[in-house]
């Protein structure tokens, strides 16, 4: 095959714009694993969680996150009802991580909701970084750079959500990763692989044999917060309206 | 051109910033980091840091490459879907070396209320037992086998048949 150099200019913007996409496609930890084949996101039923706290567990094992700190956590609804108004109480002894203690009283409306970092769209939380040490990849999952991080907290001010927090040590804004070295290697996260009930349930949004399209299309599924238009995408089935 | 006779000292003040913009530049180049920018608005390789982190948690599929047996008889019970390290804690270390890092020895009595203790805040159709009235202090898996918890014949062993009629009253 014959170039004239007519065609070689031609071709020249399409090679570079080629190899910007090589360059751009694979983290070095995943050698097959392409940034731009995947939005993520997660599934949490609340019609299935037991609050058995081994997310949590799993959470901290799999991310080394310090005592007392949580990436994840499971927030427990009581709520009781007087002429139509809920009055409403939560609460989460150590994120939930040892379990709740078992509640007998009648006339409570009750249940379980495991809470983390929504991966929003439009996260507020990477829009205030001033050095942009937080950001959304292009997979979809908002991280954390520890490197460039300052510790300013702004961060974690701006999360509507609460799901950051300022690692005691390390002095860096810390959060939930999707846990994002092992999605990007094909395995679920380690809160999903935990779950016995399979209330959490990782999602791969631009797949399109993903269970999870087929689970949104028949079930009415909520984001948290929807009204500030974060472009969550922690979606949960069966959501009370007290929940916040 | 009268006005502009004097106007040495302004390019001696243009060369200045010029030197200024110059040396800006090249030192500029050398604080950020190649990657920043790649994406967005960031470091590129902080991607790669973060995709990097060592793997705690094994995952089932490596467990059932090696303990097919334990899945055969998982398949067969209600804990299929319950996955390997949900009691048997972080195992990644363990499938990277089996014979230095031993798993634990698990006391079901502990176990299994974890998930299994009757309360409100459960959904209805999961399984639940007040531990209290159902066992009598009596660790699980004296009547239940974990990975296939279902009494497949109560007259199996005495102690199963006693804990079996204490069952009902203890089970939700």
């Amino acid at each position: 095959m014959s170039l004239t150099r007519r065609h070689f200019l031609i071709l020249l913007p399409a090679a570079a714009v080629a190899w910007e996409h090589v360059l751009a496609g694979t983290p070095e930890g995943a050698p097959n694993y392409k940034l731009a084949e995947h939005w993520w996101g997660m599934l949490v039923d609340i019609e299935k969680c037991i609050g058995c706290g081994s997310c949590v567990r799993a959470c901290q094992k799999e991310n080394n996150v310090p005592d007392g700190y949580y990436r994840t956590w499971v927030e427990r609804y009581r709520i009781t009802e007087e002429l139509g108004v809920d009055k409403i109480q939560v609460d989460s002894p150590d994120g939930g991580k040892n379990g709740f203690p078992p509640s007998h009283e009648p006339g409570v409306r009750e249940f379980f909701v495991p809470k983390m970092c929504n991966h929003c769209a439009d996260s507020p939380c990477t829009q205030v970084c001033p050095v942009g040490a937080t950001f959304e990849t292009p997979d979809g999952v908002v991280l954390v750079d520890e490197k460039y991080c300052l510790g300013c907290r702004y961060c974690v001010q701006a999360c509507p959500y609460g799901c950051r927090f300022l690692h005691p040590e390390k002095k860096v804004a810390q959060k939930c990763t999707l846990c994002y070295h092992r999605i990007t290697k094909g395995l679920t996260t380690a809160c999903c692989e935990v779950c016995p009930t399979g209330a959490r349930q990782l999602a791969d949004l631009k797949n399109p044999s993903d269970p999870i399209h087929e689970f949104l299309r028949t079930h009415s599924v909520q984001v948290l917060k929807p009204h500030l238009a974060t472009g969550a995408k922690l979606y949960y089935n069966a959501l009370d309206r007290a929940v916040r | 051109m009268k006005s502009f006779r004097d106007s040495g000292h302004l390019f001696r003040l243009g060369s200045v910033f010029v030197a200024g913009l110059f040396i800006f530049i090249i030192v500029r180049g050398f604080l950020v980091p190649r990657s920043f920018g790649q994406y967005g608005h960031y470091r590129g390789d902080a991607i790669q840091e973060v995709a990097s982190k060592p793997i705690v948690y094994a995952g089932h599929q490596v467990c059932e490459g090696c303990h097919a047996d334990v899945l055969d008889v998982k398949s067969r019970g209600k804990h299929t879907r319950v996955a390997c390290e949900s009691c048997h804690d972080a195992q990644a270390a363990h499938a990277d070396d089996p014979s230095s890092a031993k798993p634990e020895k698990l006391d079901t009595a502990v176990l299994c209320v974890r998930c299994h203790e009757a309360s409100n805040a459960k959904p209805k159709w999961y399984p639940q037992v007040v531990s209290a009235d159902h066992a009598g202090g009596l660790p699980c898996d004296t009547c239940h086998q974990p990975h296939s918890p279902a009494i497949e014949s109560p007259a199996k062993n005495a102690v199963a048949k006693t804990s079996v009629s204490k069952a009902s009253g203890g089970k939700k």
